[in-house]
């Protein structure tokens, strides 16, 4: 069977020996709180006004999911132990997430502007009601 | 000089006779399928947040998801269900490296007793999304169809739907197959296959679909219910 090929197998994971139970353990907890105080911020957020405060724990939630998401990748999918060329191969491509984001939640927001200018309808529809 | 270049070869990353990676190459693809799936997911959530960005108001989340199974008509408890089920998919995921770890260590039991654990959970987490897709669909909420009112009253986006259907959807579709892998990783431990392969390294190719699967729903969850 080529799975069993001595170059291949069994000796790949004695390299980089994982934590044990106790990371696990602890990576838990971690996960944990962290979903914990993100949940809430959720309740907390519910009735707030959008003011700079609301937008401010917003970017506080962003933080949190992706902090949870390292968690995730670097001890359970166990990237934080391979090496620094494997990480890499995965990760660099990674960065080209930072451009679509960027680009293209500002390309929404263009499209919501330029509609907001010249869409006679749209530009009723964005009138916040009047408060009672 | 020829045996001086043979040297140097010999001890170049790339030279051959090594593992660049220090992996095996079946989870090294692994690792790139899952990264092609990311940007697959990325495309969904992106294009989700762009149509969120152009428009002049959206539905809110709090009051399309309020609801909880078995809870009496007119229960207002956002964010209540949705926190259970991604507490689920996490423990799933702790139980799947415990699995994971007891395959390093070749324990046959734990690695039985752990998968069964995680795939109880994948079931959980489907059946939990199964509940919330048809109670939203009783709702009237589809594809194409959006009961819920925008944030400043007028009528719906139809994205937040559409959008909410096609991205849970996808995502509930890798938990099946998430699920599905690891029956069959159930069967290949029980028939001792792992065991006579002298490695569980196919529990760890398994386990890193199963964690991305959780690591998705972190995103889709915090883009969907929080914001």
């Amino acid at each position: 069977m080529q799975h069993s090929s001595p170059i291949n197998a069994p000796h790949a994971h004695e390299a980089h020996p994982s934590g044990g139970v106790k990371e696990v353990i602890r990576i838990t907890i971690y996960l944990s709180v962290l979903t914990i105080v993100e949940l809430g911020i959720g309740y907390w957020r519910i009735d707030m006004e959008e003011n700079f405060f609301f937008h401010f724990l917003s970017g506080v939630i962003i933080i949190l999911m992706l902090w949870k998401a390292f968690y995730i990748i670097a001890y359970f999918m166990h990237l934080k132990h391979e090496l620094r060329n494997m990480i890499m191969t995965i990760g660099i491509p990674m960065l080209l997430f930072i451009w679509f984001i960027i680009a293209f939640l500002h390309d929404g927001n263009a499209f919501k502007e330029s509609n907001m200018k010249y869409d006679k309808y749209k530009q009723e529809k964005s009138i916040p009601p009047a408060k009672k | 000089m020829t045996t001086t270049t043979t040297a140097t070869t010999g001890t170049k990353l790339w030279g051959g006779g090594k593992s660049p990676f220090n992996v095996e190459y079946g989870k090294l693809l692994m690792w790139y399928f899952l990264m092609s799936d990311s940007f697959t997911f990325g495309a969904l959530l992106i294009a989700y947040g762009t149509i969120r960005f152009s428009a002049t108001s959206w539905p809110d989340p709090d009051v399309a998801f309020k609801t909880f199974p078995f809870a009496p008509e007119g229960t207002n408890a956002p964010l209540v269900f949705v926190s259970i089920m991604t507490f689920i998919l996490i423990i799933s995921s702790v139980t799947m490296v415990l699995a994971v770890q007891a395959g390093q260590r070749m324990d046959k039991k734990t690695v039985v007793k752990n998968l069964i654990l995680t795939i109880i959970g994948g079931f959980v987490f489907l059946g939990c999304q199964a509940w919330e897709w048809s109670h939203l669909h009783h709702d009237g909420a589809w594809w194409g169809s959006n009961p819920f009112l925008n944030v400043d009253g007028t009528k719906g986006e139809i994205g937040f739907t559409n959008f909410f259907f096609t991205i849970t959807g996808f995502h509930g579709f890798h938990v099946f197959s998430g699920v599905v892998i690891n029956i069959i990783m159930l069967i290949m431990t029980l028939n001792n296959v792992f065991e006579r392969r002298g490695h569980y390294l196919m529990i760890e190719k398994a386990g890193l679909y199963w964690h991305f699967v959780d690591l998705v729903w972190v995103f889709v969850f915090t883009v969907f219910y929080l914001f």
